[in-house]
């Protein structure tokens, strides 16, 4: 722990930024050390928000669980929701009908989608620019939308059981994604129009917070902020589960290992959730939406591991059972976490103005790092 | 060289911003692709997606009736404790001694719209309403008991 105010023994400044900061998005707290204007260190202070989901979910049923990883990273919560899932089917061998899986890829896709979109306009709004937000958000309301519709929410879907999904997809779901899709496509070129090129932008996003290849592995990050550096980890390539295997898709690369890097595999990363989205929608099979489970779920003696690729990286559920009705101990590694742990290396000896664009790119979501 | 390379950056920078401006007058001239809810204005034509998960509810028929048995199955699939369900005993037309509710007691301000509860009642006594204007002055309106004063359980429901 550091002092959390005033000035070290050689000079330099400690200033607090956060808990309550805007371009933290969240409660998260950094205790920055600085001489003049240069970062010498950054220490993030967690806790804030900590509702200890790990030690909650140890008295809570396997279809009871999945509820609460919707509130950890509450931008791909249904991805998470997807996780959790795939666990307990994978445990205990449940086939899901063919069509229940396309819809859950689907949402997941849609999901990213919405997920990267508000990133993008919150992270030009910590830059300055205010128009890329509405942007952004104007898009993601169909998203929002068509979830509304198939799944009930918004934001926390709770749309997945284990075996399928709750209900089969609303009447409207091809009609309006497909209507999304068609519209979409010419936005994400807008944005690149409103965006990336201006000067501004590439002034402040080019080879700021630079972050090697090595360095990326070493300190675990995952998903664009790994592939921003150049290496290929996509769970969906990698380790493919559910349908992935059986679409066509690109794992987005960008070799600059700065600012702009992270972002540009964002942007590109929607276009080919746009293509996954695509290969699906005239093909969703016919069937049943869920398959047949026990009233009463039992994982079987054992310690199991699932990952999914969330908006922000790789999230992992681990489990170890006893064999009983409840988890006996569970373990979330959430992407955000191991990003973040990168942050200080980043920014140390660059500008105190920068490390907002450095935060912005690694997309944050305090809730899914404190968890 | 030096000053040919200085005025083209200049000249480029400009121009990047231009492009981004364009878009900018774009919207500046066209109101139609600009979306916005006038919420709450327009509050009587705003209709949420009947499948909202908004609160729980109890449907009740013309006859004060519902299809609620007590069997807590609700209860037990909760996550967090939002549903209580009291039970009395009722005397039949027979004589009988039978179970029923007394009080289904729902805690809004607990509840998280998983859906849960509704899933595991075998007698689809339950459903989600699209409601979503939930702010009350005092947490202890918050809490509800769904089964209407006087209500009774429907003939043939078990
Ligand atoms: S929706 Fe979920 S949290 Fe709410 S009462 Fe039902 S089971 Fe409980
Ligand atoms: S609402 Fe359904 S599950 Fe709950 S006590 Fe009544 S009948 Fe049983």
């Amino acid at each position: 722990m550091v002092e959390e105010i005033g000035t070290t023994a050689d000079g330099d400044l400690i200033i607090n930024v956060g808990p309550q900061h805007p371009a933290t998005h969240g409660v998260l707290h950094l205790v920055i050390t600085l001489n003049g204007e240069t970062i010498k260190k950054v220490e993030p202070h967690l806790g804030y928000i900590h509702r200890s989901i790990e030690k909650m979910c140890e008295s809570l049923s396997y279809r009871q669980f999945i509820y609460v990883t919707s509130r950890m990273d509450y931008l791909s919560s249904h991805i998470n929701n997807h996780g959790c899932a795939l666990l307990v089917e994978k445990a205990m061998q449940i086939e899901v009908p063919a069509r229940a899986q396309a819809i859950r890829v689907l949402l997941d896709e849609l999901t990213r989608i919405a997920s990267h979109e508000l990133w993008w306009g919150a992270m030009a709004m910590d830059l300055g620019a205010f128009t890329p937000f509405f942007h952004a958000f104007r898009e993601r309301e169909m998203i929002n939308e068509i979830m509304e519709d198939t799944c009930g929410a918004r934001l926390t879907m709770n749309y997945i059981l284990p075996g399928g999904v709750l209900e089969d997809i609303h009447p409207d779901f091809v009609k309006k994604t497909k209507e999304f899709i068609a519209l979409f496509k010419r936005k994400v070129d807008e944005y690149f129009e409103l965006l990336t090129g201006n000067i501004i932008f590439q002034n402040r996003m080019k080879g700021v917070g630079i972050l090697s290849a090595e360095d990326a592995i070493s300190f675990g990050c995952s998903g664009p902020t790994l592939r921003g550096s150049g290496i290929s980890c996509d769970v969906r390539k990698h380790y493919p589960y559910e349908i992935y295997s059986q679409l066509q898709f690109e794992e987005v690369l960008e070799t600059g290992c700065d600012s702009l890097a992270r972002y540009l595999v964002r942007l590109r990363e929607m276009k080919q959730s746009i293509h996954i989205i695509e290969q699906l929608i005239d093909n969703i099979p016919e069937g049943d939406f869920q398959a047949k489970t026990k009233a009463v779920l039992k994982l079987p003696k054992g310690e199991f591991y699932q990952r999914v690729e969330t908006a922000r990286g790789e999230f992992g559920i681990y489990v170890v059972s006893e064999g009983g009705t409840t988890p006996y101990r569970i373990k979330f590694r959430s992407p955000g976490f191991s990003n973040l742990s990168a942050l200080d290396h980043m920014a140390r000896g660059s500008k105190i103005g920068d490390l907002v664009a450095m935060m912005g790119t690694l997309d944050l979501v305090i809730p899914d790092i404190d968890r | 060289m030096f000053i040919v390379n200085y005025i083209k950056e200049v000249f480029g920078a400009l121009k990047s911003l231009a492009v981004g401006l364009r878009r900018t007058m774009f919207y500046f001239t066209h109101h139609k692709e600009i979306i916005t809810e006038q919420y709450p204005d327009n509050r009587a034509t705003l209709k949420m997606s009947d499948r909202f998960k908004g609160e729980v509810v109890m449907p009740h028929d013309e006859k004060n009736e519902h299809r609620c048995t007590g069997c807590t199955a609700c209860e037990v699939a909760c996550p967090n404790g939002t549903i209580k369900i009291i039970t009395k005993f009722e005397v039949n037309a027979e004589g009988k001694k039978k179970k029923a509710i007394d009080k289904f007691v729902y805690h809004l301000e607990l509840c998280t719209m998983c859906n849960l509860c509704i899933t595991a009642c075998p007698s689809d006594a339950i459903k989600m309403a699209q409601t979503f204007e939930h702010s009350v002055f005092d947490r202890s309106h918050l809490t509800k008991v769904l089964n209407k004063p006087d209500s009774k359980i429907m003939e043939g429901v078990e």
